[in-house]
């Protein structure tokens, strides 16, 4: 389903293109400004907190909602003034929004009915879309006979029948429970790669957009804070924002005392000194800075003598240890100024036996404290 | 143990007690010396036998189940009519108006019946009648040379039976419209549907247990009207209700005035009967 008409556009490589899109409800601008492409094939995902304007932008890109200036192209042609109904676009609702008033096949048979196609040629087609969810006998069944994961898999099939350019994701996972979520991540993405339509996902949960996605826009009070793939979100944050969004991290506030071209030492308001490195352009000295460490760039030591190498050391106390598995973390309370910093526990057996009060020392070096300036308020 | 058993059983009769009077003197008992007062037949002066005489007469007089047919045929087409004028309405409601409109709007629909029906209908009186408002605004803008009667018709009681239906109608469809998650409305249009298609596929089935909870209420209510086929349809109104009046009233035969009375209830049930068979609803599901 990836070959299509012959390549009479300049561009046909991408799927959707949003080109500075901006969207308002009344005052409020809930989209501000966004562009981006994605590529034919990719797994796209929109990550941002509640009310941040992704599923605005979604609802543009499906045709409810149109955009008060930009252009929104997909396969190259301006869809602006298409009603959705004319869009090659479908769209998984986040309650998936089957209809319960008819059966799985006809459910997945209704976009067709609606296209006009022959009567001889549903039944195949239905069957085809049904086998491919690997539901194959589920076609008499009422809806409310399904599991979760079962009428998550017939959303996506009522779409795929209908062979769309775009298939958009509006939370899908949200309803369902922790278990089955981290099932239908990795279902959602292999079924993506089977298809090899392109999705376009938006989500709040960061573990689902890492994990699925080619792309990953991160989005905040209606702009795009940085677009890229999982891993450069999460090792080379552009904005303090995403920093701080994508990811677990320790977060200090402070004042840049001295500063060189990369780097800086930091001054907090409790009085310790960081010093860490800056990301995009250097800041004057007196300029105010968030530094973000990730929880497993911090060396732990039960003696001060293992960390003399490193550039920044605290000590503490331990306040909890968060017991998860390969992915334990250890909440230590700062002697000096009572903050607490959170620590990935590392997987060997030397701290096996961490108890509560235990004193412990911390280390980490400048290029692991990414230093942003300070945004105004702001999500942690 | 066993005294506190008995004293619960105590309670619940006591409970159960005003209702179970209310049931039997007011409903059950009427109900039944109407159906012996049907059944007995007058044979001479205060000498009656039993037996299905009255009965027979509905069948072998024309001009009764003429008019029968022409009130449940009346009655089918104004519920239609309701349906259709209160569908646009009570999907408006649900569906488009938000916040304080909504209920708002609710309240105007509301607002005509804190007025009794009587005077409702004179209130349609005055607006169709020959020297009413209608006909001298006719007659005011030129449309119409002479005064114009627009009263004692069947539309005219095809508009006062609507108008007084209306409510009824709304009701239950806005109730059974405001379920409608409006994400499934969305991927009818989402999924290539125009707005017809969805109407069709996805809002009317959904809609359809309150459809037909008010196409019955409606009916039942229409079928059984007096006042507004009478006023407004004067004596060309032929409405089966005024025959039952016409007995007991006017002939002083009640007899024959109860028969009818239960050969309405009987016909209209089986008239409802129908429906729900036909549409392919449960009473218990409609009314759930």
């Amino acid at each position: 389903m990836t070959e299509t008409q012959p390549a009479n556009h300049p561009d046909n490589s991408l799927d959707l293109e949003s080109i500075d899109v901006v969207k308002r409800f009344g005052a409020f601008t809930a989209v501000d400004g966004v562009t981006f492409s994605a590529p034919r094939g990719s797994f796209f995902s929109i990550l941002g907190p509640s009310g941040c304007g992704k599923t605005t932008l979604l609802r543009m890109i499906a045709g409810f909602q149109s955009p008060d200036s930009g252009d929104i192209r997909i396969k190259g042609r301006s869809v602006l003034g298409v009603s959705p109904n004319r869009r090659n676009v479908n769209m998984i609702f986040q309650h998936l929004a089957l209809f319960p008033m008819m059966s799985v096949s006809e459910n997945v048979a209704y976009g067709l009915q609606c296209r006009g196609v022959p009567k001889a040629g549903i039944g195949p087609k239905v069957a085809a879309a049904l086998a491919r969810v690997d539901l194959p006998d589920a076609g008499p069944k009422r809806i409310d006979q399904l599991s979760g994961g079962q009428k998550q898999r017939i959303a996506i099939a009522r779409c795929l029948v209908l062979e769309p350019d775009l298939l958009l994701l509006d939370e899908p996972l949200g309803a369902l429970d922790l278990k089955l979520r981290e099932h239908m991540k990795v279902e959602l993405k292999q079924l993506q790669q089977k298809i090899g339509t392109t999705f376009v996902y938006i989500t709040h949960d960061q573990s689902e957009a890492l994990v699925m996605s080619d792309q990953v826009a991160v989005m905040n009070n209606g702009r795009f804070e940085q677009i890229g793939t999982p891993q450069e979100l999460y090792y080379q944050p552009l904005t303090a924002f995403v920093a701080g969004f994508v990811g677990d991290a320790n977060r200090w506030h402070g004042r840049v005392e001295t500063a060189n071209g990369t780097g800086a030492r930091v001054v907090t308001a409790d009085g310790i000194t960081l010093i860490g490195g800056f990301v995009g352009d250097a800041l004057p000295a007196g300029a105010e800075v968030d530094v973000f460490v990730r929880p497993e760039s911090v060396s732990l030591a039960r003696e001060e003598s293992g960390l003399e190498s490193l550039d920044n050391r605290l000590s503490g106390r331990v306040e909890n240890l968060l017991f998860n598995g390969a992915n334990s973390t250890v909440l230590v309370r700062d002697d000096r100024t009572r903050g607490e910093i959170m620590v990935r526990l590392p997987q060997t057996a030397e701290f096996g036996n961490l108890a509560h009060d235990e004193t412990v020392h911390l280390g980490w070096n400048a290029a692991q404290a990414k230093c942003f300036p300070a945004q105004a308020g702001g999500a942690s | 143990m066993n005294e506190r058993k008995v004293g619960l059983r105590l309670g619940f009769y006591l409970l159960l007690a005003p209702l179970a009077l209310w049931l039997t003197l007011l409903v059950l008992l009427p109900q039944i010396d109407m159906l012996m007062l049907s059944l007995r037949v007058k044979v001479g002066l205060r000498q009656y036998v039993t037996g299905p005489e009255n009965y027979m007469e509905f069948f072998t007089e024309p001009l009764y189940w003429n008019t029968f047919l022409r009130t449940a045929l009346m009655s089918v087409a104004a519920t239609v009519a309701t349906l259709i004028v209160a569908f646009p309405v009570a999907y408006y409601i649900a569906k488009v108006a938000r916040g304080r409109s909504k209920g708002l709007l609710f309240v105007l629909c509301l607002i005509p019946f804190w007025v009794s029906e009587l005077v409702r209908t004179f209130g349609w009186m005055i607006l169709l009648r020959e020297s009413g408002v209608v006909s001298n605004l006719l007659q005011w803008s030129g449309l119409s040379a002479g005064p114009v009667e627009m009263l004692y018709n069947d539309a005219a009681i095809m508009v006062g039976l609507v108008y007084a239906s209306l409510l009824f109608m709304v009701v239950p469809l806005a109730t059974t419209l405001d379920s409608l998650d409006d994400s499934l409305i969305e991927a009818g249009y989402d999924l290539g549907g125009n707005g017809y298609t969805v109407l069709r596929r996805v809002v009317v089935p959904h809609a359809m247990p309150g459809i037909v909870s008010g196409c019955i209420v409606v009916f039942m209510l229409t079928l059984g009207n007096y006042l507004t086929p009478t006023l407004l349809g004067g004596k060309h109104s032929l409405w089966f209700t005024e025959q039952i009046y016409n007995q007991f009233i006017t002939r002083f035969n009640w007899e024959q005035g109860a028969a009818f009375g239960f050969l309405l209830l009987l016909l209209s049930s089986v008239m409802v009967w129908a429906g729900l068979k036909v549409s392919r609803q449960s009473l218990a599901g409609t009314l759930g």
